[in-house]
C-alpha cells in the first residue's frame, strides 16, 4: 500500500480556470486529478443539449482540456476522475478515446458510470411507490411531471472504486457527488471497507474541501483577500491523503494563493446544512469532529474526522422547465442617479402595467448601491452612476418576449443622461427548476464499463 | 462595548434551492464564546429584514470556531427562477459582517 497519495482539484465548476487543471498536471507531483463540472441545474443544459444531438450533453470542455493533459497525465501515471459525463458519459468517454487515438495512444483504459439517468424510468418507480415527492416542501410530483426536463441519482465513490480497481486511467461519471470524485481514490489505493465510517467521513471532508477548485487556497476569501499573494496565478488546492484518514491539504510550490486554517475554514462552512450530519451515499460526516492544523507554509492537516453510517436513501436531482425570465439594464448618472433611474423603474411598471401582461414576478435593483444588500446597505448620497436592473419572470414567453421591448424606449422617452442599453431587445431565456428528491438505494443500480485502446 | 463583526469574524455564503447559507467564523478562538452568545438566530433574522423572508436556523461548529446559519426563502426562488442579481446570496456572509453587537464582555479587536 502506497503511504500517501495525491489528489489535486482541477475545475470547481463548469466555467472554471481553464488552465488550473493544465498547472495540476505539470507544476509538481499529483496521483489523480478531481474535475467537478455539475451544479444543480447543469444537467437540465446538458439534457436540452443531448435532446438536439444525441451525441452531446457532457462537458465539451473537458473532451479539449484531455486532448492538452492526456499525454502528460499517461506519463506521469495521472489518473483523471471527473463528473464531467453528465447525461451523456458514454457519448463523453468515446470523444476522449477518438481525441487519444487522434494523439497516436497505443493503450488507454477509461471507465465509464452509468446507471444515475433515471428519466426514463420515473413512471415505473411512481407506480412501484417511489413517489420522489420534494424533499423539502414535500409536494407530489405530479405538479411538474410533465415538465420535467432531467432526472438524474447522485451515486458515490463506489462505481469510480470499481472502475479504479479494473485499471481504468480515466474515469468518467454522470451525477455523481463531488465528494465521491475525492473519496474514491482512497477507498481504492487504501483499500478501506465499506463501514470504516471515520476513514469514509475523512475522505469526504477532503472531497468538500477540494470540490470547488480555487476557493479553498485564497480564492474567494474573505478573512483577509488583499494579503493573498498571486491571486491571478492561483495554485488549485491539493489533498495529499494517507491510509489512516488523515489528509493534508497543500498546492504546487511556485503557484499564487494560499493554504491556511482561515482559507480551509471557509471552504468547510461553504453551502453546507447541519454540520453533524452532511450527508452522502458513501456515509454521513460530522463537520464538527474536524481538527485542523497549520504544519507548514500552505499545509493545512485534517485529521480527527467522524462518521456514521450512510443512509439508505439515494439523493435525486430532477429539474423541471418553470417558465422564462428576462433581464435588462440601464446606467443612469450624476446628477440625480438614483432617482432617475427610480423614475424609470417606475415609468416602466406603468407602461408594463398598460400592456396587461401576464407576468408572474417584476424585480428592479439599483447596482453600485444596494442590489448585495436591501435594507442593510449603506448607499452613497450622490452616486456618480446607478445602474438600474429590471427582471421580469412568467409562465408566458409572449409576455416576456414584449417586456423586452420597454427598455429601449426608456432612453428616449425617460430621464436624461442615460446610457449602456446595448446589445438589443433582452431574448426571454428559459427557466429551470429544481426537484431534490430522495429514493430507495434498492431501487436502482450503478454499472460500470471499461473502454480501451489495446495495441 | 460595539463591535461590528467584521472586526472579529469572516464568513462565506451560498446557496442550496432558494435557502442560503452564511458560515460566520471567529477569526480567534476567544471571540468564539462572544459571537455564540451574541449572533444568535433572532439577531440575525432581525438584521436581514426584508432580505430574507423565511426563518433562520442556527447551527455551532466549535472546533473551527464557526456558526452555520440557514436562511430560508431568502433567493427569491432561488436557481435559475430568482430575478436578484445576487440569486446564490454569495454577498450575504459580507452582509452579516456589517452587524453590530453590544458585548458586555472586554475583548481586544
Amino acid at each position: 500500500m502506497k503511504e500517501k497519495i495525491r489528489i489535486a482539484s482541477g475545475q470547481g465548476f463548469w466555467g472554471d480556470l481553464l488552465t488550473a487543471p493544465i498547472d495540476q498536471v505539470t507544476k509538481g507531483p499529483i496521483d489523480y486529478m478531481m474535475l467537478d463540472y455539475l451544479a444543480e441545474v447543469t444537467m437540465s443544459i446538458l439534457q436540452k443539449q443531448k435532446r438536439k444531438d444525441p451525441r452531446l450533453g457532457y462537458a465539451k470542455d473537458l473532451v479539449e482540456l484531455m486532448e492538452q493533459i492526456l499525454t502528460v497525465c499517461l506519463e506521469k501515471n495521472i489518473k483523471v476522475i471527473t463528473n464531467g459525463g453528465g447525461v451523456n458519459p458514454t457519448a463523453c468517454s468515446d470523444a476522449i478515446l477518438a481525441a487519444a487515438q487522434k494523439l497516436g495512444m497505443k493503450s488507454l483504459k477509461i471507465g465509464v458510470v452509468l446507471g444515475d439517468d433515471i428519466l426514463a424510468r420515473i413512471d415505473e418507480f411512481l407506480k412501484e411507490g417511489i413517489e420522489l415527492r420534494h424533499m423539502e416542501t414535500g409536494e407530489s410530483l405530479q405538479s411538474v411531471r410533465s415538465r420535467l426536463e432531467s432526472a438524474n441519482v447522485y451515486f458515490g465513490a463506489a462505481p469510480i472504486v470499481e472502475a479504479l480497481n479494473r485499471g481504468a486511467q480515466i474515469v468518467i461519471t454522470g451525477r455523481t457527488t463531488d465528494t465521491g470524485l475525492t473519496l474514491a481514490p482512497m477507498i481504492h489505493e487504501f483499500g478501506w471497507s465499506a463501514t470504516d465510517w471515520d476513514k469514509l467521513a475523512a475522505g469526504t471532508v477532503a472531497g468538500h474541501i477540494l470540490e470547488c477548485g480555487g476557493q479553498s487556497s485564497g480564492g474567494n476569501f474573505s478573512a483577509d483577500w488583499k494579503s493573498v499573494p498571486d491571486l491571478a496565478h492561483l495554485g488549485f488546492p491539493i489533498a495529499e491523503a494517507h491510509p489512516n484518514g488523515e489528509v493534508v491539504i497543500t498546492k504546487h510550490e511556485n503557484t499564487g494563493g494560499m493554504v491556511t486554517l482561515q482559507t480551509v475554514k471557509e471552504q468547510l462552512v461553504y453551502e453546507i446544512g447541519n454540520p453533524e450530519e452532511y450527508i452522502t451515499p458513501d456515509c454521513v460526516a460530522d463537520f464538527t469532529s474536524i481538527q485542523l492544523e497549520q504544519e507548514g507554509t500552505d499545509r493545512v492537516r485534517v485529521f480527527g474526522v467522524k462518521g456514521k453510517p450512510a443512509t439508505d436513501q439515494y439523493k435525486v436531482s430532477m429539474s423541471y422547465l418553470d417558465g422564462y425570465t428576462a433581464f435588462s439594464t440601464l446606467t443612469y448618472s450624476w446628477p440625480d442617479a438614483i432617482e432617475k433611474a427610480r423614475k424609470a423603474d417606475a415609468m416602466l411598471q406603468s407602461r408594463l402595467a398598460d400592456l396587461h401582461l401576464e407576468l408572474d414576478e417584476y424585480r428592479s435593483e439599483f447596482l453600485g448601491y444596494n442590489s448585495c444588500h436591501g435594507a442593510i446597505a449603506n448607499p452613497p448620497l450622490d452616486p456618480s452612476e446607478v445602474v438600474l436592473r429590471v427582471g421580469v419572470r412568467s409562465r408566458h414567453y409572449a409576455s416576456v418576449e414584449r417586456f423586452g421591448k420597454e427598455i429601449a424606449p426608456l432612453v428616449l422617452t425617460g430621464p436624461p443622461s442615460v446610457t449602456g442599453f446595448a446589445g438589443g431587445r433582452p431574448k426571454p431565456s428559459e427557466v429551470v427548476s429544481y426537484w431534490p428528491s430522495l429514493m430507495p438505494k434498492s431501487a436502482v443500480s450503478s454499472s460500470v464499463i471499461i473502454k480501451e485502446i489495446a495495441s | 462595548m460595539k463591535i461590528r463583526l467584521i472586526q472579529i469574524c469572516h464568513g462565506r455564503s451560498g446557496d442550496k434551492g432558494d435557502t442560503a447559507n452564511v458560515g460566520l467564523i471567529a477569526r480567534k478562538q476567544e471571540y468564539y464564546p462572544i459571537i455564540r452568545k451574541y449572533v444568535t438566530a433572532e439577531r440575525v433574522k432581525q438584521h436581514y429584514a426584508g432580505l430574507v423572508l423565511g426563518s433562520v436556523e442556527r447551527f455551532e461548529l466549535p472546533n473551527i470556531w464557526a456558526l452555520n446559519f440557514l436562511l430560508h426563502n431568502a433567493l427569491g426562488g432561488g436557481g435559475t427562477k430568482s430575478l436578484k442579481n445576487d440569486a446564490q446570496g454569495k454577498t450575504l456572509a459580507a452582509a452579516l459582517l456589517k452587524m453590530e453587537i453590544d458585548v458586555d464582555e472586554s475583548i481586544t479587536v
